[in-house]
């Protein structure tokens, strides 16, 4: 472990103890699986019968094409919605008037705090039911609130993360205003949020699991449709839900990393986690990576 | 309106259930963050393994699934069958908030420059004295911001345990909203009021741990 703040380089006994350790812990990590499989096994979980669905051609198609595809569908509308969404009001938050800027960030504060299926279910019984536009408008409105106050934030941060004499040049040579935002600030701006934008899509992906709730389509209103149908299988549509929710994720962040390294080199990405907090901007520092 | 403000012991109730979720889960979080974060800053390899791959699944999961597998899949195979409900949503946001505390952990050890080691050792400082007095004490600081944005993104979701039959606020929104369909707008706000005071609450605790804790840089 050289490099770690933690522990001074290894010499040859401790390698040798560590090495002893990592084959005790690795035999205790083997029988656990082991231990589990075989749990499995005697409550017959394993059996073909129990699975069965998941190689049908049927049900697959209906797990990729009506859960997956409209999940992809539900967590990208609502991601391009919230970019809109989020530099309108991370604009207005860096407007010099005072009540845009005090009518902006109340809005961002308050969806920020409001968790995400209560806004879902307010927006669905107000005006999603009956007459309205359903469950899948529902679920898309909620996401894209939410997602785009955090990406509000992300954009000013962006923002005020451009150097300040790139606008003090701008001004200099005449621009207005408006130019100041548009030609120099927001375009730079955009390429530094890009990686938060796309582990925004992680978030508004997982999240539109929770439409099962107010019956949206989606992956799990797919798997609760296939348990039903072939009772006492939770477990098995669990694991193939989780599974194909932690594929495309895996796809999304190695996007982001991608693009981190392309466009904002190897500065610290935004933090897109901090963002979750509604107090000042000190809390601005240390990194979590994405908020949950 | 009237209902909700005739019934506001029913509002109290619910938010009181969610507190309950939010603080037992969040203590269940720190415990196996903590573990977690260890395993994955500690030198045995297989252990590092072992939580990097909980950590990377766990994160790349939606909350709902995960409470899938507790509160149906689980009771299936004769786990958890008894159990209350408010123990069942426990251990579901629990365990999905773990590998978020762990990766909020691990940044504070991260965020500790390497060089400070090094300087311990160099006046003489044994490995117990370097984490006492210079390693930890800087990694528990400035793990505070990113720690309270995940406990504030916990107590939010608490609320999709709803979906599973526990009465706390969400829960009990949905029912407001059901029997007034005219007042939506005001029972959503009634309730929205409620979250935000609980995460203003958190970010307040934050912040003063964080302007009493202040690492000189």
């Amino acid at each position: 472990m050289t490099g770690s703040v933690l522990f001074d380089s290894p010499g040859p006994r401790t390698v040798l103890r560590h090495r002893l350790y990592t084959v005790l812990t690795g035999l205790a990590v083997l029988a656990a699986v082991v231990g589990l499989v075989l749990f499995l096994d005697s409550k017959g979980e394993l059996a073909y019968g129990k699975w069965e669905q998941f190689v049908t051609p049927k049900y697959i198609r209906a797990l990729l094409v009506d859960g997956l595809l409209k999940t992809l569908q539900m967590a990208f509308t609502s991601v391009i919605f919230a970019v809109i969404f989020g530099v309108v009001f991370g604009v207005g938050k860096l407007s010099d008037h005072r009540p845009v800027r005090w009518l902006c960030t109340l809005v961002v504060e308050f969806f920020r705090a409001v968790p995400v299926l209560l806004l879902m279910i307010f927006v669905f019984f107000s005006w999603g039911v009956g007459d309205g536009f359903g469950a899948y408008w529902s679920v898309v409105i909620a996401l894209t609130l939410y997602n785009g106050s955090v990406l509000a934030e992300v954009f000013r941060a962006g923002v005020l993360a451009v150097p300040k004499g790139q606008a003090e040049a701008a001004y200099a040579i005449g621009m207005r205003k408006t130019q100041v935002m548009t030609l120099v600030l927001l375009p730079q701006a955009v390429k530094i949020m890009l990686p938060a934008i796309i582990s925004q899509c992680v978030v508004a992906l997982k999240d539109t699991s929770l439409g099962y709730y107010i019956t949206a389509p989606g992956l799990t209103y797919i798997g609760k449709a296939m348990w039903t149908e072939f009772s006492g299988t939770h477990l098995q549509t669990a694991i193939v839900l989780a599974f194909l929710y932690i594929a495309v994720n895996l796809v999304l962040t190695v996007v982001a990393t991608w693009l981190q390294k392309r466009f904002v080199g190897e500065r610290k990405q935004l933090d897109v986690g901090m963002t979750a907090l509604t107090v000042t901007g000190e809390m601005r520092q240390g990194g979590a990576g994405q908020i949950l | 309106m009237d209902d909700v403000f005739s019934h506001f012991d029913l509002v109290l109730k619910a938010f009181w259930l969610t507190i309950q979720l939010a603080v037992l889960s969040g203590l269940t979080a720190m415990v196996l963050g903590t573990a977690l974060a260890a395993m994955r800053v500690g030198p045995i390899a297989v252990l590092r393994g072992v939580a990097s791959t909980y950590v990377t699944l766990v994160r790349n999961t939606p909350l709902l699934v995960i409470c899938i597998f507790v509160f149906f899949a689980a009771p299936n195979l004769g786990v958890l069958t008894g159990t209350p409900f408010l123990v069942k949503g426990v251990v579901a946001v629990g365990l999905y908030t773990a590998a978020f505390v762990a990766e909020a952990l691990r940044s504070g050890v991260n965020a500790v420059d390497l060089g400070q080691a090094e300087a311990a050792r160099a006046v003489g400082m044994t490995f117990g004295q370097n984490m006492r007095h210079v390693v930890l004490p800087q990694a528990f600081r400035a793990s505070v911001p990113p720690l309270a944005s995940t406990l504030i993104a916990m107590t939010k979701n608490t609320s999709v345990v709803a979906v599973f039959g526990l009465m706390e606020a969400t829960a009990r929104m949905r029912y407001f909203v059901n029997r007034n369909a005219d007042d939506t707008i005001a029972i959503f706000i009634v309730f929205a009021i409620g979250y935000i005071i609980l995460v203003e609450l958190i970010s307040l605790a934050a912040v003063g741990l964080e302007r009493r804790w202040k690492a000189a840089r």
